[in-house]
């Protein structure tokens, strides 16, 4: 099959990874549009000044930057052909993406243990719903980047293949900006 | 013409550049928290913080997201997205009596 | 459905009526996760169109060479992606609301159901354009065809076209003025609404301009067009009396709003889908359609249709309300309802007669030529219909209107001037090999997985999980399926090999 010319420059599959992340822009922003709508609305509590972990979140935040590092040295890792590098990248990205989600499935045990639950009252539903998503987010990322793990272990993933790192990182990338305006606009901003 | 080879040809910055901007990923990160427990900058929290954190988003697709290096196309692409993402949450805070960038003192 | 569990609480399903509990049935959770499943579809299809459009134009076609249908279908596409999200959102929480006992909707615990109302309108609203730029485009290639001359002033019907698209995000409070936003909400939201009357009023004008001097061409697909511009206009105008909120107050849920819904959305979307159903089908079929049948049935439907929905407007102003299925006698509406009803049954008849149309023009139609209506664009230079493949030749684009400027040379006015090659440019052969990627099962596979896992919420975990393992294991399989593989259509210069 012959490959079509691009009218833009730039392959198909990535504009493609662009125009999905531009529409994932509205989903977010709805979804946060919701949370700050409902802010300080609850009838009952906990409210998120009395239950949000700062220090923990932080950290985590600072683990999903890091992943970002790790994804765009990956990418230039198997643009280069260092095939080494490329499976430390990866596998970097795949724990420090793994680590954020451990530190989510113990952020929403320890609330549920403190009494919000997601029924328990419109903090609670906006904010379960909202990280929720994002955590599901993360979780779709972490099985890619285990995909691409594997076909780098059996030598499936050399520079021919840089399209489908950078389209799949530029996915990561969009998950760990979502993030850093989650941090900032439901933790920080209280 | 050959999807991957175009590929290949697009610069991108170099390993430092990457280490780099992920040092001032993580300061700003530092300084956001900072800025949480430092009582006088309270009342103007939100200003700052979302000054801040325009900042990291804005240094990650640039320069994780390669928009610096690549076709304007996909920058107005994000941008449309966002913008009108943006205004949706703005006009929805509005209408539910909800936006308050300053705290009160 | 089993039993009386169909989805009971309108299109636009405000909440608290979709609640469990004024709404415990299946009904409701058949409809959130259809329009899911839905959703999910649009904006993958979104995604293919925009990319489509923008990155794989052949050579030499600039952005404002492009075609007005596709430009009008590449903002539709822009604003799916960015319509969707929102709905998708809003259905999500009502999904928690009815399964997990969130909070989103339920007053009592300090939401309100209009959040429902302003996410389900954020979407609502650019949707109602998704319906009707399509038929803009359409009505945008009939006229020029069917008037002998280039579209009056095309880069304005285009970037009005991208304005309706933006202006159509800042306006979904205007189908909520009862709820009581605020004398400042409604300002906004009504100058917003006004607005837009501006961009439209602009295609309108354009379109006027087009048919205007032009050496005008009576085919069927013509009717359609101007057509779709003269129920449009109606339908415009009074969409532009309840833009303004006062006057809105008094319209909101009465059968004006029926009518204005109709002038638009019947009378603008679906005449102008006909007049393009009437202008492809020869291309699409490779047969003619009958020509006075056509007419005749358009005849009858834009008779039919004012005769329904016309008196719908003072069926409104005299305080009719939308959703009756019966009212008191000697309120003095029985005659409007009468007219209405027999308009009704002109109009069933005018679609009958188009359908007849069609099925005959497939039994035993003439058969139609490359380029039957002497159109300007390059699907017209294709034989009828054309090739799997397309083009033979990847065409180099030179102009706005290429294949005008083949058989015409370089002039705006072409009535004056007389065909000076009359066979249109593509080879009916490849001049050279040709292959196709084999078309793929896995997605249809991973769709009905999605189906099943997402039809599998209202009965139970297994058949989720049963549908979410089909569509991971498509998922995988159709990304990692090789395009080229032996099988492939294959097509060599001079006729078809395998």
């Amino acid at each position: 099959m012959s490959t079509h010319a691009t009218t833009f420059g730039v392959p198909h599959r990535k504009m493609a990874m662009w125009v999905f992340i531009g529409s994932e822009c509205m989903f977010f922003g709805s979804l946060i549009a919701t949370y700050l709508s409902y802010k300080g609305k609850s009838v009952t509590g906990p409210t998120p000044a009395e239950i949000l972990n700062i220090p923990l979140t932080s950290v985590s935040t600072f683990v999903l930057l890091m992943s970002s590092l790790a994804m765009v040295l990956a990418l230039d890792a198997v643009q280069r052909d260092q095939k080494g590098q490329a499976k430390l990248w990866i596998g970097g990205v795949i724990a420090l993406g793994g680590l954020f989600l451990a530190g989510q499935v113990y952020e929403f045990s320890h609330f549920y243990h403190e009494g919000l639950t997601l029924q328990e009252n419109l903090f609670g539903s906006t904010f379960f719903v909202l990280t929720g998503f994002h955590g599901a987010h993360v979780t779709v990322g972490v099985i890619w980047m285990a995909t691409l793990l594997v076909m780098a272990f059996r030598g499936r993933l050399g520079p021919e293949r840089g399209l489908d790192v950078e389209v799949a990182g530029l996915y990561w990338h969009f998950v760990d900006v979502v993030w850093i305006v989650i941090f900032t606009v439901v933790y920080l901003i209280q | 013409m050959n999807e991957i080879a175009e590929h290949q040809s697009g610069a991108h910055a170099s390993r430092s550049t990457y280490w780099l901007v992920a040092l001032i990923l993580a300061i700003i990160t530092m300084l956001e928290v900072a800025v949480f427990y430092i009582p006088f900058l309270r009342t103007a929290i939100a200003p700052i913080l979302l000054v801040l954190s325009a900042t990291k988003f804005a240094l990650v697709a640039m320069f994780f997201m390669h928009l610096r290096y690549d076709r304007p196309i996909l920058t107005a692409i994000l941008s449309t997205g966002l913008v009108v993402a943006a205004a949706i949450i703005l006009a929805l805070m509005l209408l539910f009596g909800a936006l308050r960038l300053m705290a009160p003192a | 459905m089993p039993g009386n569990q169909a989805p009971d609480a309108g299109w636009f399903g405000y909440a608290n009526l979709t609640s469990k509990q004024y709404n415990p049935g299946l009904g409701i959770d058949f409809w959130v996760l259809s329009l899911q499943i839905m959703g999910i579809a649009s904006i993958a299809s979104g995604v293919n169109f925009t990319v489509t459009a923008l990155n794989m134009r052949a050579p030499g076609m600039s952005l404002m060479r492009m075609p007005l249908f596709v430009w009008m279908a590449l903002i539709v596409q822009i604003l799916m992606l960015l319509a969707f999200p929102v709905i998708t959102v809003g259905l999500v929480f009502l999904l928690f609301d009815r399964f997990f006992d969130t909070n989103f909707y339920v007053a009592a615990a300090g939401g309100t159901p209009v959040l429902w109302q302003h996410l389900f309108w954020i979407f609502g609203h650019p949707e109602v354009y998704i319906l009707i730029l399509p038929s803009f485009g359409i009505v945008s290639e009939i006229l020029p065809t069917f008037s002998r001359k280039p579209l009056f002033g095309a880069p304005f019907v285009i970037f009005s076209g991208i304005l309706i698209g933006f202006l159509g995000f800042g306006v979904w409070s205007h189908h909520m003025f009862t709820t009581g936003l605020g004398p400042i909400a409604d300002t906004a939201f009504s100058l917003g609404t006004m607005l837009i009357a501006i961009p439209t009023g602009v295609k309108i004008f354009n379109w006027i301009g087009t048919l205007w001097g032009g050496h005008i061409v009576m085919r069927t697909p013509l009717y359609f067009a101007v057509g779709m511009v003269a129920l449009f206009i109606v339908g415009g105008l009074s969409g532009i009396m309840h833009a303004s909120a006062p006057i809105d107050l008094q319209q909101h849920d009465s059968y004006f709003v029926v009518a204005h819904l109709h002038y638009v959305f019947f009378g603008g979307t679906v005449f102008g889908l006909l007049a393009g159903v009437c202008y492809w089908w020869p291309k699409v079929t490779g047969r003619m359609l009958g020509e006075g049948l056509g007419k005749l049935s358009f005849w009858v439907m834009f008779l039919g249709m004012n005769l329904t929905f016309f008196p719908m407007h003072f069926l409104g102003l005299d305080g009719m309300a939308r959703r009756i299925y019966t009212y008191p006698a000697g309120v003095g509406w029985e005659q409007w309802n009468l007219m209405a009803t027999v308009g009704a049954f002109v109009l069933s008849l005018g679609v009958l007669l188009l359908y007849v149309n069609l099925v005959r023009s497939l039994r035993s139609g003439e058969a139609a030529a490359a380029d039957p209506w002497d159109g300007a664009t390059l699907e017209w230079s294709m034989s009828s219909p054309p090739p799997e493949y397309n083009f033979a030749v990847i065409p180099t684009v030179n102009s706005a209107r290429p294949l005008w400027l083949h058989k015409y040379g370089p002039t705006r006015d072409i009535s004056r001037h007389t065909k000076e090659d009359g066979t249109p440019p593509q080879p009916d052969h490849p001049t050279e090999r040709i292959e196709l990627p084999s078309p793929s099962h896995w997605p249809l596979v991973a769709a009905v997985g999605l189906t099943l896992g997402g039809g599998g919420t209202m009965v139970g975990l297994l058949p989720v999980l049963v549908g979410v393992a089909v569509l991971v294991v498509a998922v995988y399989w159709w990304a990692f399926q090789p395009l080229e593989r032996p099988g492939n259509p294959v097509f060599e210069p001079g006729g078809r090999a395998e």
